[in-house]
């Protein structure tokens, strides 16, 4: 733990780092890629939508009947629906039957009691008529619709159309790669994973804020500063916020982990399960695509402001001349890509300070650097 | 600029901790307190977890009304299918409206739900509608013989008829009879209700006289003027079998209330042609079935008419009673299927009548619900009907309490490992929320009607990462401060208007994206939503008014102040600067920075 702390001091001062920005592009083709496998999976295997939006029955029993008996009379009480049937721990039977109208299946499931020999009042049943799920969904789209506008929206105001653009990438991207698992793996689509994707919108973005708010910090003065360009301050933005972006994911997955481990192993087929599952693959996604995707693009999108190129430019001919004279000096300090280390030796002088030391220069007697 | 603030922060957070801490607690003991003084203890449990029935009703579009799905006939509708529900003796049923065209009931564990299906979902539009023509019930017409049970039965409604102008409520001078007689068979019934009918018409000009009862009106009385393609659907109209019945509804239920329909008597006996709606259902405000013991006809059903309908009502049956049978009778429809069709011997005027014949107190019972509750302004159809037996109730909730009780040892394990002693204050704070949020969640049920079903619990348990990362977003602001080389106390006032920054805009986030959950969508979602907006709010008060002060007051404690390795906070194992760069002056320059 503490070479953990350490790292994350170290991080937060910019000594170590991975080159977010400056390795951007491979990520975004991973993301590219990722996406469009997903959207392939999509559009060749498609959803596996559940008995929710097809419409159906589900009827669950304790009862002895082994699992093929139990298929033998679902088949023979769903009268040319198709059967499912599901072996549940606890010793209870999931019998699915799909196709099927909330009025057909009263008597399906009276007929299915009286074969398990178990009283009707003891089956648990769930009628869906066929238009439910639909309707769900399309509340969902329009809740999606509502959110993606009024988010959008409300970060353009507290922060700024790029970023509020980068993060609806983001989502967007968060929201496919989820989707698309589900297409690829071929896991049942319910109510609950609507839930699950639904919640994943808060969280993904959740992420993405917070480094956002650490880049909107960490650029406030940037032009008025000539040591580091936009990119710069970005990648260190996330290399400091690197740690609570990693504790966050870990303290949100956890929990959902706990919920899948108890809807899938306790509790079988399920609600929880359903909602646990979409949450751990979209909470995967929101935490890569937050570093990953989001602040790079905003970097991306920043840097062309021409203020923005003006600062690469002075910082560009700043570092050549410094590098000059420390070449015609005597020996190192590597100029280029690391402007952190070069700001550490600047530190000596006095304690040095988050972040990305924009205007710490100018206030100081300092004359070393120059 | 971010000096200023500074100064204006530090004496409000930093002033008074332990009374804001204090304010907490008293809160804390408030909700405590009036979970003891409301007497609830737990939650209410939503149909998932207690056991129960729980059905999504859908508003369903009709021909000729398209605005009819509005808030008002929601919930008017919403209204009558409770005291429908919970005339059934159910206790605690809830029927409430969700978005805007659906409603949600749920009934408790205990109950029947094919009855209580039956009396949510298939009562809904009521109509009362001329009678244009009548038949026996199946596709082809055969004579059959006049039962003596029938005869009866038709017998008792027209001696009624006789002796009832003079007993009963000035404007209740409707004789009727009714074919609810449960013990009768479907054929003897109809021709009950048949020969009654006749008997009826009859007794119009004198009643005391009534008619002998004649064989049914088979075939279809010529010379009303019923259009070829109607008589042709009539004699196409199948009702001897449910299923062919259920179908018949359907259709009818569907066609718009101006135009007249072909329909089947609720047992399949007869089968009618029937004019536009004459008076609506919702224009009944009241019906109930009465002993008439005075006048020894046994059960009654008496309606009230709302001032409008008693208006319509007259009317109509002023222009019923001068036609000749069958067509002076008006058929009560119900979702399509003609539940009564008595015959009108003088216009009712005065906003109430009385159907009398052939009851027994349960039909007549069921008669008069369906006449006062019957009258809903909308058809609806079931989206999702949901029973949960007791037993996987109590499994689910029992899975969702562990998965959360593993959920939070497995975050306290990080934090504990990863923060040490800062955990204790991520743990008290959990704490806190946990409670509020239970004690809330509790006094919410006896008040808005909250119910804890399952996906609210698994919002909950998602809410644990989401408050729990408020606190790493502030620990790692605090660490920050330390590793710039500051000591605690700074670092924890220095850290926290940032921190807060943060927390506000993601929690902001979070609870965007629950509201505009709970407010599009409907059912299981809804909870989920609400549970998930409630504990960010509740995260957001807990970090401002318990986790910010106590970290206050700890900074001034030894261990964590002086760094011990354990209290997560050693400023040697965080990689700060040594304390000989921690200049005094330093300070101030740098809050520009924050």
């Amino acid at each position: 733990m503490s070479k953990l702390g350490n790292i994350g001091a170290r991080l937060y001062r910019g000594e170590v780092g991975y080159d977010f920005i400056g390795k951007r592009k491979i990520w975004y083709g991973i993301s590219i890629l990722i996406t469009i496998t997903a959207i392939v999976g999509l559009a060749v295997r498609g959803l596996n939508m559940g008995i929710e939006f097809s419409g159906g029955a589900v009827f669950t029993a304790k009862t002895s009947a082994s699992a093929s008996q139990a298929q033998h009379y679902a088949e023979s009480a769903a009268g040319g629906h198709q059967a499912v049937v599901q072996k549940l721990g606890g010793g209870s039977v999931r019998i699915q039957i799909s196709g099927m109208d909330t009025k057909q299946a009263l008597p399906v499931q009276e007929e299915l009691a009286k074969d398990l020999k178990i009283p009707v009042k003891d089956v648990n049943t769930q009628l869906v008529g066929p238009s439910w799920g639909e309707e769900i969904a399309n509340k969902a789209w329009l809740g999606l619709g509502i959110f993606m506008v009024l988010v959008v929206l409300y970060l353009a105001i507290a922060f700024e159309w790029r970023m509020a653009l980068a993060a609806l990438i983001a989502l967007i991207h968060d929201l496919t790669i989820t989707v698309g698992v589900y297409a690829l793996v071929g896991f049942e689509v319910t109510p609950g994973t609507v839930i699950g994707l639904l919640t994943i919108l808060g969280y993904s973005l959740y992420d993405t804020v917070v480094v956002f708010d650490s880049l909107k910090e960490a650029s406030k003065d940037l032009t008025k500063q000539n040591r580091f360009t936009y990119s710069e301050v970005a990648n260190r933005s996330i290399n400091s916020t690197l740690v609570r972006s990693i504790n966050t994911t870990v303290v949100a997955l956890l929990p959902v982990a706990g919920l899948l481990f108890v809807g899938g192993g306790v509790l079988g087929a399920g609600m929880l399960n359903d909602i646990s599952l979409a949450l751990f693959v979209g909470l995967a996604a929101g935490a890569y695509s937050s570093i990953f995707i989001a602040t790079p693009l905003v970097a991306d999108l920043k840097s062309r402001e021409p203020q923005m190129k003006a600062l690469a430019q002075r910082v560009k001919a700043k570092r050549a001349a410094a590098a000059a004279k420390e070449a015609s000096q005597e020996d190192t300090e590597d100029p280029g890509p690391a402007p952190a280390d070069a700001e550490d030796g600047a530190a000596v002088v006095g304690p040095r300070h988050q972040p990305a030391s924009r205007n710490r220069g100018r206030g100081r007697p300092s004359g070393k650097r120059r | 600029m971010a000096a200023p603030k500074k100064g204006r922060r530090a004496p409000a957070s930093q002033g008074h901790p332990g009374r804001t801490l204090l304010l907490v607690l008293i809160a804390m003991a408030g909700l405590i307190g009036g979970m003891f003084y409301s007497g609830t203890m737990t939650p209410r449990l939503g149909i998932d977890l207690a056991g129960g029935t729980s059905f999504t009703l859908a508003a369903q579009n009709q021909p000729g009304k398209p605005n009819a799905i509005n808030e008002t006939n929601m919930k008017t509708a919403a209204g009558i299918m409770e005291r429908r529900v919970n005339g059934l003796g159910v206790s605690e049923a809830e029927v409430q409206t969700q978005g805007t065209d659906h409603i949600i009931v749920n009934i408790p564990k205990g109950t029947d739900a094919k009855q209580a299906r039956q009396q949510v979902g298939t009562t809904a539009k009521l109509g009362f509608r001329p009678v244009l023509t009548t038949t026996a019930g199946t596709k082809t017409p055969e004579p059959k013989p006049n039962p003596s049970k029938g005869g009866a039965n038709g017998k008792a409604p027209g001696d009624k008829a006789a002796g009832d102008p003079a007993k009963d409520k000035p404007g209740t001078e409707q004789k009727a009879s009714s074919s609810q007689s449960p013990d009768a068979k479907p054929t003897t019934q109809g021709r009950a209700v048949t020969d009654a009918l006749k008997k009826a018409p009859s007794a119009k000009p004198t009643p005391s006289a009534p008619a002998k009862p004649t064989t049914p009106a088979v075939p279809p009385t010529p010379g009303a003027d019923i259009p070829p393609a109607l008589q042709k659907q009539l004699n196409a109209l199948d009702c001897a079998s449910k299923q062919s019945r259920a179908t018949a509804g359907e259709k009818a239920a569907n066609s718009k209330p101006s135009d007249p329909i072909v329909a089947c008597k609720d047992d399949g006996t007869q089968k009618y042609v029937l004019g536009p709606v004459g008076v609506e259902g919702t224009d009944v405000s009241d019906a109930k079935a009465v002993f008439d013991s005075q006048q020894g006809q046994g059960w009654i059903v008496q309606m009230d008419f709302t001032s409008n309908g008693g208006k319509k009502f007259a009317d109509v049956t002023g222009k019923l009673a001068a036609k000749a049978p069958p067509q002076n009778q008006f058929g009560i429809v119900l979702d399509g299927a003609v539940v009564s069709a008595p015959s009108v011997s003088n216009a009712i005027n005065g906003g109430n009548a009385t159907i009398s014949g052939g009851f027994t107190q349960q039909s007549a019972e069921d008669l008069g619900n369906m006449l006062s509750y019957g009258s809903l302004p909308l058809s609806f159809k079931i989206d999702d009907e949901t029973t949960v037996t007791a037993a996987l109730g109590g499994e689910q909730l029992h899975a969702g309490l562990i998965a959360g009780a593993i959920g939070l040892a497995l975050v306290v394990i990080y934090l504990v490992a990863y923060y040490r002693g800062l955990a204790l204050v991520a743990l008290a704070s959990l704490m806190v929320s946990a409670i509020l949020t239970y004690t809330i969640m509790t006094l919410l049920g006896p008040t808005i009607g909250f119910a804890l079903n399952l996906p609210a619990v698994c919002g909950a348990i998602v809410a644990i990462g989401i408050t729990a990362d408020s606190f790493i977003v502030y620990f790692e602001r605090i660490r920050d401060e330390i590793r710039d080389g500051r000591t605690l106390r700074p670092a924890v006032e220095r850290g926290w208007p940032r921190a807060r920054r943060t927390i506000l805009v993601s929690d902001f986030v979070s609870f965007l994206a629950a509201a505009v959950l709970f407010i599009v969508t409907v059912g299981k979602v809804k909870g989920f939503a609400f549970t998930l907006g409630l504990t960010t709010v509740l995260d957001v008060i807990v970090v401002f008014y318990f986790t910010k002060p106590l970290m206050t007051m700890l900074a001034r404690r030894a261990f964590f102040a002086d760094g011990h390795s354990w209290s997560g906070l050693d400023p040697k194992r965080l990689g700060a600067k040594p304390p000989l760069r921690r200049r005094r002056g330093a300070a101030p320059t740098q809050t520009k920075e924050a």
